[in-house]
């Protein structure tokens, strides 16, 4: 089977609302920043896939108006998951792996600012027992906080901690929405918004769009020296069902430890896709990251750009391990509420 | 590169309104057909692909989410795909991709529309300010393309309605489709009232709930199994208003159909290849398609319909099943066309009864809007149908239908939780 | 018995949801000209292929379309279909003619109503141009034009407007 390298990554400014600004718009910078960056064009590119969310801007199909930022003559091999862009980079590697293209382009882009987030949100939910409530994103997130406090799992001081860093990180990360930062006494201060989560311990509204540019090994030199191989990758999904789920532990994130291999690696980096504070600290717990640097972009509590939070989490450590010279990076993607879905990536630098 | 097959198929009889079952309900019909017809288990298999068009015509976001259980997803990997009109047989193409790769061995994909859950003509016509409203449905969007094909090629104007006549007398054949109207023929398609000209009634396609399951394994996990081998695929995509795209014959269709006959090692597509099932939700659609994938040269295609060569007696027989025009759940319509195709080569003995390829080309609609095409071919060795119709009568007609018929096996395939959906 | 006679196996649950669309620049600075009775189209850097409406790329090129190119209101109908059936949400009394119109020097079309002719007459590659409403009821919009007419100059033949990159 054929290895996979990230070869490059691009991010739009993460704003809170890229008012007129519309997708093609959004996205036609980061393709071209990360195609100007490695001095390639869409005709080096074999596979495009993005991710993107129609109801968030309202409109069925708001991915085809997307494609108009992509250069589409000649017809181009090309396909789309109505998830995170996380999931179609996973599906462009299939796409390498199988022989179909040596290199693939990946975007995803979502804009949070024009609906309310959390009552479109709400129909992710089971639409014949739960959406008619229209539990919000914050409560449904904050379920499972409480029930890892009241086991003891996390601490208040860790969701603190864990705020308190990301705004500090955020001086990092140049494409950060918020970057104030948050002390202690502002952090107790804030009010709650579903208890036991605060704002500040809640994502931002925000804009945005990224693109990733991927290769299979025979290609991923043309582009680049550093290429950052995808040495494992795994997701599994849980029950929709609350109910049923136990919510102090995740069995996908377990099996993707089992599937990758990953407890003897020593991670140098780790970026996850934590929408919410409570789920870095129980995160680091599970994936035994608790002494590796995590969210050092400031992670999606400074800018969690819809369906594009996940693959940023993956541009994010492969940027790391390529400015720091390093080797071992771990990226995370999640979808669904409390953490229903989640892809693991183990991203290597060869030496 | 990793052979794949497809072991099984189901799909869920088509009606207007499916109110017996939910959203789960319907793809599990689906799930359950297909996985007795490849006689696995649930842990037989490795992820699960899911396709439907957009989120607003069923209300339901990321749809993967809500019905992890019911598709038998949970603990493995799951995608959801959304290529628009194209997305049923993307589906197909992508799941048939984690095979392919050598990441995984078996997987299950599912494709569904409830489309009488929610409005979809509210879905497809969100009000934008600042736009004129002359939006006129998806007839009116490509009525004015079928006209062009019509001034270009100057067919006579019973080839709309012969197309719709024989569809549909193919659909009654099918228990499965949504469309069963006795005695349809070309004289009922004409009197039928004008909707968007030259489009009439019955040359539409109507809207439909249903489901369409199948499993794809590789080469080393087909045993005994009957298996439809997956000899090309290919997408093709196009920016909708891009200039100089030409709605009538899009280069996306030329590319994808060249690229799996070069797949398959197909020369001569009008004689190598049997039967197709083809993407038509207006009658006319046929002839431009039959073009567009290189089985005549370009102003022929509706003469091949007009010879009978399309109909059911024909040497290439198109839409056996009733095709998008007697049974449309969008998001599940081109993954039908696949699992019909996969289906139907085994009624059908070459001549010297020679084991001969069976090929189909499913040609997911590569329509002006969603402007996304996608290519299948099958190939089936029919030297084994003698076997296969010794066990347990479970293909013997050219339709999946008969699936229904077979008394459902005690073994259950639930995987925890999902019977709280069942 | 029809269906709202028949007893309800199903209860509605409604879904309200509100945005604010934003047009993009490009569409943006269009419908400014619109409004002022006026349209301009823009052209890709690269391919030449001038877009009306435009929406900021050419998807043949995925580039922006920066340069603004002054059309005129006068063009062809590259194709056409007569709605016979009404519409949801559309106000317009069918039987209508709803076109592909071709404006002179633009490459692609946009659907808009052609009247003022009887419906058996209309042809594709008939000379057209739009019927505007009075200059104080115009808005961001292209509904400031009711519809396209009929004028007296000779058909196009429509294969010849097929776009060729430059």
């Amino acid at each position: 089977m054929k290895k996979v390298a990230v070869v490059g990554y691009a991010q739009h400014k993460i704003l809170p609302n890229a008012g007129a600004l519309n997708e093609v718009e959004l996205i036609m910078p980061v393709v071209h920043k990360v195609f100007n960056d490695l001095g390639i064009s869409q005709d080096d590119i074999g596979f495009t896939c993005s991710g993107s969310c129609d109801y968030l801007q309202g409109a069925a199909f708001a991915f085809v108006e997307g494609l108009s930022a992509i250069q589409t003559s000649p017809p181009i091999k090309e396909s789309h998951v109505e998830m995170d862009a996380a999931w179609a980079l996973y599906e462009s590697m299939l796409k390498i792996k199988m022989g179909d293209a040596d290199t693939a382009l990946i975007y995803g882009f979502g804009k949070s600012s024009p609906g309310n987030l959390d009552s479109i949100i709400s129909l992710q939910m089971d639409p014949y027992y739960i959406s008619p409530l229209w539990p919000d994103r914050v409560s449904l997130a904050a379920l499972q906080a409480q029930i890892l406090l009241q086991q003891k799992i996390i601490t208040h001081d860790e969701m603190m901690a864990t705020v308190i860093e990301a705004r500090n990180n955020a001086a990092n990360n140049p494409n950060a929405l918020l970057t104030d930062h948050v002390s202690e006494d502002l952090y107790q201060a804030d009010s709650l918004i579903s208890s036991p989560l605060r704002g500040f311990d809640c994502p931002p509204i925000s804009d945005g769009a990224s693109a990733m540019v991927i290769a299979s090994e025979d290609k991923a030199f043309e582009f680049t020296d550093n290429p950052i191989w995808i040495e494992g990758i795994d997701h599994s999904i849980e029950s929709s069902n609350l109910g049923s789920r136990d919510l102090a532990t995740s069995p996908t994130i377990q099996n993707a430890i089992t599937n990758l291999n990953l407890k003897n690696i020593n991670f140098d980096v780790a970026e996850l896709h934590t929408q919410f504070s409570h789920e870095v600290p129980f995160l680091r717990k599970l994936l035994n990251l608790t002494n590796v640097p995590t969210n050092l972009s400031g992670g999606p509590l400074v800018g969690n750009v819809m369906m594009c939070a996940g693959l940023d989490a993956i541009g994010k450590t492969f940027q790391s391990l390529v400015r720091d010279q390093s080797d071992h990076g771990i990226a995370h993607a999640s979808s669904g509420p409390c953490l229903q879905h989640n892809m693991v990536v183990h991203l290597e630098r060869h030496k | 590169m990793i052979q794949a097959g497809v072991i099984g198929v189901g799909q869920t009889n088509y009606d207007s309104k499916r109110r017996d079952v939910s959203m789960a309900g319907l793809v599990r019909e689906a799930i359950d057909k297909a996985m007795l017809a490849a006689d696995i288990e649930w842990d037989a298999v490795d992820a699960v692909v899911l396709g439907k068009a957009p989120d607003m015509f069923e209300g339901v976001i990321m749809p993967e989410l809500y019905l992890a259980d019911a598709i038998g997803a949970v603990g493995k990997p799951v995608l959801r795909v959304h290529t628009a009109g194209s997305v049923g047989g993307s589906t197909a193409v992508i799941a048939a991709s984690h095979v392919c790769s050598g990441q995984f061995k078996t997987v299950l994909t599912v494709t569904f529309e409830k489309q009488s859950e929610s409005n979809a003509t509210w879905a497809l016509s969100p009000r934008y300010p600042y736009s004129p409203h002359i939006n006129a449905g998806a007839g009116g969007y490509f009525a004015p393309f079928i006209r062009e094909y019509i001034r270009r090629y100057e067919p006579p104007e019973h080839i709309g309605w012969k197309v719709a006549a024989k569809d549909r007398q193919n659909a009654l054949k099918n228990p499965l489709a949504h469309l069963q109207i006795p005695g349809i023929d070309e004289k009922m398609v004409s009197e039928t009232p004008m909707l968007w000209e030259p489009l009439r009634y019955l040359e539409s396609c109507p809207s439909s709930d249903g489901a369409c399951a199948m499993v794809i394994t590789s080469e080393d996990r087909v045993g005994s199994r009957n298996v439809a081998w997956i000899r090309g695929m290919a997408v093709r995509s196009e920016g909708t208003l891009s200039a100089g795209r030409d709605e009538v014959n899009p280069q996306g269709g030329i590319d994808c159909a060249k690229d799996i006959y070069q797949q398959a090692g197909i020369h001569n597509p009008r004689t190598e290849i049997d039967c197709a099932e083809i993407y038509v939700p207006f009658s006319w659609y046929e002839p431009m398609w039959l073009e567009n994938l290189g089985f005549c040269d370009l102003g022929q295609g509706w003469k091949l319909t007009d010879e009978g060569v399309t109909a059911l007696d024909g040497s290439l027989p198109v839409n056996m099943s009733g095709g998008v025009l007697s049974s449309n759940p969008i998001g599940a319509s081109g993954m039908i066309r696949r699992s019909s195709t996969s289906g139907n080569g085994l009624g059908r003995r070459s001549s010297g009864g020679r084991c001969k390829n069976i090929y189909g080309p499913c040609l997911r609609w590569c329509s002006a809007i969603f402007c996304n095409v996608d290519c299948f071919l099958f190939q089936r060795l029919i030297g084994d149908i003698n076997e296969h119709r010794s066990c347990n009568c479970r293909r013997e007609g050219p339709h999946n239908g008969h699936y229904l018929k077979q008394t459902r096996k005690k073994k259950c395939f639930e995987p925890r939780n999902a019977c709280n959906y069942l | 018995m029809s269906d709202d006679q028949a007893p309800k196996d199903y209860k509605e649950s409604f879904i309200h949801l509100e945005y604010q669309y934003t047009a993009g620049s490009a569409t943006t600075t269009f419908l400014n000209q619109v409004k002022e009775g006026r349209l301009v189209g823009q052209s890709c850097p690269k391919c030449k292929a001038v877009y009306v409406p435009p929406r900021g790329s050419c998807p043949r090129c995925g580039i922006a379309t920066s340069i603004e190119v002054p059309l005129t209101d006068k063009g062809c109908v590259e194709s056409f279909t007569v709605v016979h059936i009404p519409i949801p949400g559309n106000p317009i009394v069918p039987p209508y003619v709803c076109a592909m119109i071709r404006l002179d020097e633009a490459d692609i079309s946009f659907l808009h109503l052609v009247q003022d002719i009887e419906i058996d007459q209309i042809r594709i590659g008939m000379r057209v141009q739009a019927v505007w409403k009075p200059k104080d009821e115009w808005t961001h919009s292209l509904e400031n034009i009711k519809w396209f007419a009929p004028i007296d100059e000779p058909d196009v033949d429509v294969s010849t407007l097929r776009f060729k990159p430059s």
